[in-house]
């Protein structure tokens, strides 16, 4: 259940405050609730429930992977942490923490991955992750959310607070474009679909759903009708949708801001082929490199991320 | 005399460089950089066996800035020697820069080690200076690494480690300037006294006053003559070192220039720079 924003160019609050503050508005209610951060609290927004609840924050410094283990101690112990790093520290950083004390010993950890792919900006090369969703896609039972604006993340924070086992939430720090009216609701596994077309099924997850929505308004105008999925969660996979929806399509094309190799682009394109779909397919995403510095905007364009780019994408494979 | 004048006029420069670059740039981390500036100008104008003409020359001391979002710092130092021109300082972290805002090894001349993910730098350091041994070189490695940066269990594997080999090549300095990003290290993870806790990991540790080139030469130049023990300097400073408005500014680890008294204040630290590297060059 969802509806659209009218005006898709305005921006929401800005993401990281809007998770915290989530966060510290289940904790009035939800005594187990517990928010870990590592020296990273005035970024992450988390300084917010530091001051709302300070019985329950914990900051552990710059140490990622005694987080993680303390957050799995804290699970054991009944409680529900919820932690915090940039993106690529709370994935490749602290992977067999996670792997281990959090997925194989059934633990409870949320994590908030912050500035994925190009939202990094001028942080730079060491501070991005293009395969983050990669390698939590490799841990049994994880679950992936990518949300696209500040209702869909909402609904995450929730969702994620009330159930068990390692949830991956990434998300830009900063504002971003909005998508849905406040009061749409999405449940993990469901994927939305977010405009209806006929020639060409664009599949997309986070922030860049905007972005594709405007390369479908484009590509509108020139003949093509784009169909857009906003795969909410990219584990698990809303797996039926895609078969439902492919169908009639000429063309079926991933868009994510993140390698293609691992992502969202590799997990569709295991359901066409493992479902024996003949269609024409293409991942448009991070092309195996490396991170660099620049704004966020350069970096967009620097990793062909823009509604531009997808619209060539999809001429040329038409 | 005039070696400890020197020092402290290529401190001054590099500390304008620095603000200059993140004023130009609008923000980055300056606390971290400024607790820095007085090591780089000893370690550049004194110790280091470099050559900036030849970046690459075999038998030359290395500088592994584990502490690398301080890169600004060592850009200027960099800038300072004639690694490259001083104009490139101001493409800090422009797209296609070869001055990101974490040190890239594979960007700029002068630069030996990629750094930015805390921690990491400490077992690099550790790495290049074993590789130095095992060539026979007679060359040293300089770590800095940060004090809330310690808070990352990988320094301290790296730390025992350059302790049981004896890397007396590599010379740890820890810049305890009290802070971390979010605030006080002792609010935060306490190191409690680093002196102490150094020697106890088998390190030879010196503590000097950060600001002061010649104490900073002295430690240097005595830790440099050890042999057979590993070697430390804990770096007694302030972040925001040099600047009275930015040492007291609370959060000093990435300052915005947006509003009125913060750059007030940056106009007059670089005025009150300029005027006091035009008196020493006269
Ligand atoms: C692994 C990792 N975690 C988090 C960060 C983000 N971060 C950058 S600097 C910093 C604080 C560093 O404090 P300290 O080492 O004391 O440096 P200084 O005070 O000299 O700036 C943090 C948390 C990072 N760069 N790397
Ligand atoms: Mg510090």
């Amino acid at each position: 259940m969802f509806k659209l924003v009218e005006n898709r160019n305005e921006k929401g609050e800005q993401l990281s405050i809007v998770f915290c503050q989530t966060v510290s508005e289940l904790m009035n209610d939800d005594e187990k609730l517990v928010f870990i951060d590592s020296d990273l609290a005035s970024p992450s927004g988390s300084s917010l429930i530091e001051k709302a609840h300070p019985d329950r924050f914990i900051n552990v410094g710059i140490a990622e992977a005694n987080m993680v283990g303390v957050a799995s101690g804290l699970s054991i112990e009944g409680f529900k942490p919820f932690i915090h790093s940039f993106a690529p520290f709370a994935s490749r950083r602290v992977f067999d923490q996670i792997y281990l004390s959090g997925a194989y010993a059934k633990t409870t950890i949320n994590v908030y991955g912050s500035d994925p792919g190009f939202a990094v900006g001028p942080n730079g090369g060491t501070h991005t992750s293009f395969e983050d969703v990669a390698l939590y896609r490799t841990i049994p039972n994880a679950i992936i959310v990518d949300p696209a604006d500040v209702t869909q993340l909402k609904c995450a924070v929730r969702q994620a607070a009330s159930e068990e086992g390692i949830k991956y939430i990434r998300i830009n720090r900063k504002a971003v474009r909005n998508v849905y009216e406040p009061g749409s609701k999405f449940v993990f596994g469901k994927g939305t679909v977010v405009k209806e077309g006929s020639d060409v099924l664009v599949i997309t997850s986070g922030q860049i759903l905007s972005d594709a929505l405007d390369a479908a308004e484009e590509l509108e105008t020139k003949g093509v009708s784009v169909e857009v999925l906003d795969m909410y969660t990219i584990k698990p996979l809303d797996v039926d949708l895609i078969l439902s929806e492919v169908e009639g399509k000429k063309a079926v094309v991933t868009f994510e801001n993140h390698s293609i190799i691992g992502g969202l682009g590799s997990a569709v394109a295991e359901v066409l082929a493992e479902n024996n779909v003949n269609v024409l397919f293409k991942r448009h995403g991070v092309t195996d490199r490396f991170g660099q510095v620049g704004t966020a905007d350069f970096l967009q364009v620097e990793y062909n991320l823009t509604s531009k780019d997808l619209v060539k994408t999809i001429e040329s494979l038409l | 005399m005039n070696e400890i004048k020197n020092l402290k006029l290529l401190a001054a420069k590099i500390r304008l460089d620095v603000l200059e670059m993140l004023m130009h740039r609008g923000y980055g981390h300056l606390g971290g950089s400024m607790s820095i500036v007085e090591l780089f100008a000893v370690l550049y104008g004194k110790h280091l066996n470099v050559d900036p003409k030849n970046p690459n020359k075999e038998d030359r001391d290395m500088v592994v800035l584990s502490k690398g979002h301080a890169g600004p710092a060592w850009y200027s130092a960099l800038a300072e020697m004639g690694y490259f021109p001083k104009e490139v300082l101001l493409t800090l972290n422009d797209g296609g820069t070869i001055l990101p805002s974490h040190p890239d090894r594979n960007l700029t001349p002068g630069v030996d080690a990629t750094t930015g993910s805390l921690g990491q730098g400490t077992s690099i350091a550790a790495g290049i200076a074993t590789g130095q041994k095992f060539k026979g070189k007679n060359a040293y490695t300089y770590l800095i690494v940060g004090d809330g940066e310690l808070n990352e269990g990988q320094c301290w594997e790296a730390f025992m480690y350059i302790s049981q080999k004896k890397l007396n090549n590599c010379i740890v300095i820890i810049d305890d300037n009290k802070r971390q990003l979010d605030g006080y290290t002792k609010d935060i993870i306490n190191h409690y006294d680093l002196k102490t806790k150094m020697e106890s990991f088998g390190f030879k540790t010196v503590r000097v006053d950060g600001s002061d080139v010649k104490a900073i030469d002295s430690a240097i130049t005595e830790l440099k003559a050890v042999k057979d023990q590993a070697v430390c300097i804990v770096l007694d400073t302030i972040k925001g070192q040099g600047i009275k408005y930015f040492e007291d500014m609370f959060s000093n680890h990435s300052v915005k220039f947006n509003n009125e008294s913060i750059n007030q204040a940056a106009d007059e630290a670089v005025e009150k720079l300029k005027a006091y590297i035009a008196k020493e060059e006269a």
